[in-house]
């Protein structure tokens, strides 16, 4: 009773000029709505409107790049709230993060589930990587989606290890000191680079001051930007790769030649 | 521009169940198409439902995680107490094992570049895409490269005492071995299996096997001066 009641009134949400106004794809469960739904809105409208049920299988992908996307989700919201209440300065950052063990209500979680999340994200990111390879799904036309991966690979490194520094104990410090000078042994630019990322000689406060701006700024927006590309090229592509529904190829130009001449498909 | 002659059109007649199709077939190509038709369903709701299921049981497990456990924090940073080891994080724990063993050009900025140069290109070498077991074409040639490039590479981290990389190098060698002297007539299924892998394939899972071995390594084993330790007994 009460369940109809509530249903029907999202029907007649869903009916108002409002919500038209709002979402084009309009109401209905029809194929050609179910579609809409996907292609007329601006997030949504990068993925393909329709998908290999095959694909869908957990044995198919393990879902590791949407599990990839799920922990990049939940990284952006917790570190929003942590956000609120750190400073990107010393000693402020370390008292910063005993406020949010002893002070914040929760601050304690919101801290573990960023830092947890994080591990899971960059051990979820290698083994979709080699998930895709184990199935084959670099192979072309994907290439460029592979390259854009390795992108997202290096951006998810970088996150992870600025993020690193934030907290400003021994084991950020020491970690992110044997880590900043390495980059001094590059040959001949060496120690430009070392003072480039640092802002300075030494892990300092200069150092956490760039650290905070590339881990919350700079490379957040170049994930943003990267995973947008990934998926519209899933879609450019084809959809994911399947083996057996596409032809095994021997090499790149066989399935250029085979995309060329063998089958034309006007793509909506 | 072809003339409107040179090619005939088409237009797919299940408009229900695909968007509609226009198939384009030029005089110079025969009209076969070689993949077959897979069954599709709507990305909305049937792949955003499961996508948005995996990732609320994914965020049930971080959430019972960060309940239980909590994230290390250690003293102040203190420039003047440097701790014995200092350790990455886990993820360049294998780079930092190679610093042990090479100088830092070599192990953190060589090793790191020429890694993320292989990776990009795979998708771009043909040898990458061929499907077929690596002994099973080009016999001879493929048999006498791998012989060289296991050897050569063995002695060069036997030469610099890198044990840790050694051990990985050596079983995967083995296994190409059994993978070389089978054949798709072979007993067992593993053995079959095997003799089946693309070189790619090889390279791939050696490189995989290496990272495990070196991050757990890094992680679990290594204690002050970068000595051998036992995680239970520290
Ligand atoms: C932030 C990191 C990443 C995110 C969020 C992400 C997300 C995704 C998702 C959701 C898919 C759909 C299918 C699946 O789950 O396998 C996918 C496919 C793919 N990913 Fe990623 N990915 C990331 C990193 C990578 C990396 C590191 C690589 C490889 C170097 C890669 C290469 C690919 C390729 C080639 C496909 C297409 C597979 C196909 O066509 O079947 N991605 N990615």
């Amino acid at each position: 009773m009460q369940l109809q009641k509530q249903a029907s009134r999202l029907d007649k949400l869903m009916a108002s000029r409002l919500w038209k106004s709002i979402f084009r794809s309009g109401r209905g469960a029809s194929t050609l709505h179910r579609s809409m739904a996907i292609q007329q809105n601006v997030f949504l409208h990068i993925l393909p409107t329709k998908v290999r049920r095959r694909m869908l299988n957990f044995d198919a992908t393990w879902y590791l790049g949407t599990l990839t996307l799920g922990t990049f989700l939940l990284l952006v919201i917790t570190g929003i709230l942590l956000m609120f209440y750190y400073h990107p300065s010393v000693p402020q950052a370390y008292a910063d993060m005993k406020d949010l063990r002893y002070v914040v209500s929760s601050g304690l979680f919101l801290r573990n589930l960023h830092r947890w999340s994080a591990h899971a994200m960059v051990l979820l990111a290698f083994a979709h990587m080699f998930r895709v390879f184990y199935r084959g799904a670099y192979r072309p036309p994907r290439e460029f989606n592979w390259v854009v991966g390795v992108i997202l690979l290096l951006v998810t490194l970088l996150l992870s290890y600025t993020g690193y520094l934030l907290p400003w104990d021994q084991l950020a410090f020491w970690a992110i000191t044997v880590g900043s000078n390495i980059s001094s042994a590059v040959p001949v630019v060496g120690h430009k680079i070392h003072f480039l990322l640092l802002g300075g000689n030494l892990v300092n406060a200069n150092a956490l001051l760039r650290f905070y701006v590339l881990h919350t700024v700079i490379l957040p927006l170049a994930a943003v930007l990267f995973i947008a590309v990934h998926f519209w090229r899933i879609r450019k592509d084809g959809g994911l790769y399947v083996q057996q529904s596409e032809p095994a190829r021997e090499t790149a130009e066989e399935a250029r030649a085979d995309e060329n001449t063998q089958q034309v498909v006007v793509k909506q | 521009m072809t003339g409107p002659s040179d090619y005939i059109a088409g237009v797919s007649s299940d408009a229900r169940k695909a968007p509609r199709r226009v198939v384009f077939v030029t005089r110079r190509t025969s009209a076969h198409v070689r993949s077959v038709d897979e069954e599709q369903v709507q990305t909305w709701p049937e792949a955003l439902f499961r996508a948005a299921l995996i990732v609320e049981m994914l965020v049930i497990a971080l959430v019972l995680i960060s309940l239980f456990f909590n994230a290390p924090l250690e003293g102040i940073a203190n420039p003047t107490v440097t701790p014995n080891p200092a350790k990455a994080p886990w993820y360049f724990l294998g780079l930092q094992e190679m610093l042990h063993y090479f100088p830092p050009v070599v192990a953190g900025v060589m090793i790191p570049t020429l890694l993320v140069v292989a990776l990009v290109v795979i998708p771009y070498f043909n040898i990458n895409i061929r499907p077929d077991g690596v002994f099973l074409k080009h016999r001879r040639r493929n048999l006498t490269v791998f012989y060289v490039v296991a050897v050569s590479l063995s002695l060069f981290l036997w030469f610099f005492d890198v044990y840790v990389a050694l051990v990985p190098t050596l079983v995967a060698a083995a296994f190409m071995l059994i993978a070389a002297y089978s054949g798709p007539q072979s007993p067992g299924r593993f053995r079959r299996y095997l003799v089946s892998r693309p070189v790619s394939w090889w390279i791939m899972t050696w490189f995989l096997l290496e990272l495990v071995v070196l991050t757990m390594v890094g992680t679990f084993f290594r204690g002050p001066g970068w000595s051998w330790v036992l995680p239970w007994r520290s």
